[in-house]
């Protein structure tokens, strides 16, 4: 006659290790049950979503560039450009964790709900598994939000608006390109330096998140340094004609101009403040300048002569003279025959980093990417000494203050180095007011 | 009062591109009954026609110079303009420095031919068809000519300056007595302004001092009459077209200097001269005219500070606000004629 040995006691004890052990690895190991575009086979797609039309297609055009040579330089082709450089050595010119990098594109055509819509595209439709690029720090918020709604990363492009990582900052969310509150310090000291501490300073400003962002910071740092802000003017994206903002400048006894425009609005407003003949104009005893605190090379090809002299800071420069910055020139240059921008830098750096993060891991769950790019120290790559803070997403190094080249040798030989300013002097508290508000928050694998 | 007078001239320059540009509107739709949105398109390829003479007289030769190094280390290939070679580099920086005014040797041909193509090959299909038609196939047309240019000139705007002799400011304050640095304004501008009022002028002298003029003005004001008299208006208005075209192309192409073209800036101009065609009256040249000015001062003004800190705003919206005032006032324009677009 059988017994049985089941008791109430010993069911209750069975249940409760047995859901102990089905628990275990949701707790500790959620890559066991799957993220957001889990690569399955032998290829891992990324999305470049870049504008490919509309007012910043030129850059789009160049961040995509950087974008192939990137995927090339990971899958082991061509001459491995910053994978050489880069202080990390966990990419080995495979692809990544052995798969082979494929690409989508989309166009965000500087438009937030067009760049939704295309990387909404690219991560259901084409299953990939990181989103990066864009021109606009309004399509890199709005693109940031919707990767963390997805659970896929978002390596931003070039986006400048303190915003990015500090109010709208996301845990899957993260920027290598510096920020206005940056632009401003790096920039005050030089401005101190080569204006004088009595200066009146007349802003004109894009009437967007970026400008409103840019002319804060621009104003803190100069009045830190004694300069008195006159009047700060928010003028229409896309004005075309500057003249009814610049006419009352010099009337208004300013004696410094400093345009918070970006794109074809800063190459509208300074070749116009140019044909106005400010710098050409002593005003309180003193030589009337122009300030133009976020400089892209690309756009000063736009503003042609009227860059000379002008002072402004930018994220990176072509003629850096150190190892990843000559290495990443030899390879851009010699694929497409003209050195690359700032936001071919940043955007081919951010897919690197994206990579080794996975690497490094040993995961594509975008939790364990974000572990392992939070605090994450670099070198090798253009800036120097680089690190993605855990606090904000925000990778901190130094800043370049640049100057429009009185003599340039050639159509892309515009900027000079003025000074590089050091990461200490950039650096803020997560806590910094010009950051506050909003939350990392949770990270978000997705599926 | 110095801002004002300051605003006031502003307003003057980009009134006189409002105010060219929908005269050419004006011209088309008094002439064709058309109603065409593919005009800002027409600024735009004048302003195209300035960077295109620009590139042909900046058209280089290249020669190794093996003491200097590109960005790649390379020997530096260095450009030199053919035209420095052919006449020396003083003569030949001179032709380049030129570029923009002797564009208009290329905008006027170009911009004729331009007009025709466009009203023979494809507007004239539509003339019959009701407005709301021809208001889409021009938007049309209007975005293929814009992307057409983007293929070849990039999207980024493209830098296209004034000749040396007119960069720099005039001090037009001290000339009245003000503060030196009250009323400055740019020697260009002032050139456009004067550009402006001389085509316009001639515009006007030719439509009512010629013949061809006087039957046009005839044709506008009652087509079939005309048309029973034996006078074949249709290709007399084809003509008008051309010519409105040129006045948009030579628009278009002295404006490069103020604002460097880019594939956008026909669109950036389209809205606002609808408006001021709008405001000034359907079919009306000098009420197009007179609200060209009238809008670009009234623009001017409110983009004041002391204005924008009374009604923030208003600097984006005064022309529309404008244009809602003029139309509850007086529904045919400042100076619409009466049945135009009343059918």
């Amino acid at each position: 006659m059988s017994k049985s040995n089941f008791t109430r006691r010993g069911l209750l004890k069975t249940g409760a290790v047995a859901g102990a052990g089905l628990a275990v690895p949701t707790i500790f190991t959620s890559s066991a049950w799957g993220f957001t575009n889990e690569p399955k086979g032998s290829t891992v797609t990324l999305g470049f979503n870049v504008p490919q039309t509309g007012a910043y297609a030129d850059e789009g055009a160049d961040e995509l560039r950087a974008y192939m040579l990137a995927v090339e330089h990971l899958n082991g082709e061509g001459d491995g450009g910053m994978l050489n450089t880069f202080s990390s050595k966990a990419l080995k010119g495979n692809g990544i964790l052995g798969k082979k990098v494929e690409y989508v594109t989309g166009d965000t055509q500087t438009k937030s709900d067009a760049a939704r819509a295309s990387a909404k595209s690219m991560i259901e439709k084409d299953g990939a598994i990181m989103i990066t690029g864009g021109s606009s720090s309004g399509v890199a918020i709005a693109v940031q939000s919707l990767c963390q709604e997805a659970g896929v990363i978002f390596m931003a492009g070039l986006t400048h608006s303190n915003d990015t990582t500090g109010k709208d900052k996301k845990r899957n969310g993260f920027r290598h390109f510096f920020n206005a509150y940056m632009s401003g310090a790096a920039l005050g000291p030089v401005l101190g330096k080569a204006y004088g501490t009595d200066r009146k300073a007349y802003h004109l400003t894009a009437d967007y998140t970026w400008g409103y962002t840019q002319e804060a910071s621009m104003k803190a740092f100069t009045e830190k340094l004694g300069w008195e802000t006159v009047a700060t003017v928010k003028t229409p994206v896309g004005a075309g004609d500057f003249s009814s903002y610049i006419a009352p400048v010099l009337n208004s006894g300013a004696d410094v101009l400093i345009l918070n425009h970006y794109g074809r609005d800063m190459v509208n407003s300074l070749t116009q403040a140019i044909q106005f003949g400010l710098k050409d104009k002593v005003v309180n005893g003193k030589q009337f300048e122009i300030v133009v605190p976020l400089f892209s090379r690309l756009m000063a090809q736009g503003a042609g002569d009227a860059i000379k002299g002008i002072l402004g800071s930018t994220n990176w420069h072509w003629s850096l003279p150190d190892e990843g910055t000559k290495a990443f020139v030899k390879s851009f240059g010699t694929k497409y025959g003209f050195p690359p921008s700032q936001a071919a830098h940043t955007c081919y750096v951010q897919t690197l980093l994206y990579a080794d993060a996975v690497e490094r891991a040993g995961s594509f769950n975008p939790c364990a990417v974000v572990e392992a790019l939070e605090g994450y120290k670099f070198d090798g790559l253009g800036n120097g000494p680089t690190e993605y803070r855990a606090d904000d997403h925000q990778c901190f190094k130094d800043v370049l203050v640049v100057r429009g080249k009185e003599q340039p040798t050639s159509k892309y030989d515009l900027l000079e180095v003025v000074e590089v300013t050091p990461r200490a002097q950039v650096e803020y508290e997560p806590d910094n007011p010009f950051f506050a508000g909003g939350e990392l928050g949770e990270c978000n694998p997705g599926a | 009062m110095d801002a004002i007078l300051l605003q006031i001239l502003n307003g003057l320059d980009k009134g006189s591109a409002y105010a060219l540009i929908a005269l050419g509107l004006t011209l088309i739709f008094g002439t064709l009954g058309v109603v065409n949105f593919a005009h800002g398109a027409l600024f735009m390829i004048g302003a195209f026609c300035a960077v295109a003479m620009n590139r042909l007289l900046s058209l280089s030769f290249e020669t190794i110079d093996p003491t200097r190094q590109d960005f790649l280390g390379n020997p530096l290939k260095v450009q030199t303009h053919y035209v420095e070679a052919w006449f020396g580099p003083e003569i030949g920086n001179a032709i380049v420095d030129w570029a923009v005014p002797v564009s208009l040797l290329l905008t006027v041909p170009i911009m004729v031919l331009v007009g025709f193509a466009m009203e023979r090959g494809l507007i004239r299909f539509f003339y019959k068809r009701p407005h709301a038609d021809q208001i889409l196939v021009t938007f049309g047309l209007a975005i293929v000519i814009q992307e057409v240019i983007k293929y070849y000139f990039g999207a980024n705007p493209i830098p296209t300056p004034a000749p040396s002799m007119f960069r720099g400011s005039f001090d037009f304050g001290v000339l009245i007595g003000f503060e030196p640095n009250a009323i400055i304004y740019p020697y260009w501008r002032l050139v456009y302004f004067c550009f402006a009022a001389v085509v316009i002028g001639a515009v006007f002298a030719f439509l009512q001092f010629t013949t061809f003029g006087m039957v046009v003005r005839a044709g506008m004001a009652d087509r079939e009459t005309v048309g029973l008299l034996g006078i074949d208006i249709d290709k007399r208005f084809t003509v008008m077209f051309g010519i409105a075209a040129a006045v948009a192309g030579v628009a278009g192409a002295m404006y490069a200097p103020i604002n460097s073209p880019n594939y956008h800036m026909g669109m950036d101009f389209l809205v606002l001269s609808f408006v001021v065609v709008v405001v000034g009256g359907m079919g009306s040249l000098p009420g197009a005219v007179a609200a060209g000015f009238l809008l670009g001062v009234l623009e001017g003004i409110a983009s004041m500070k002391e204005v924008i800190d009374l009604i923030p705003g208003i600097n984006q919206v005064i022309i529309y606000l404008v244009a809602i005032v003029v139309l509850l006032t007086r529904p045919r324009g400042l100076m619409g004629r009466k049945g135009v677009m009343e059918d």
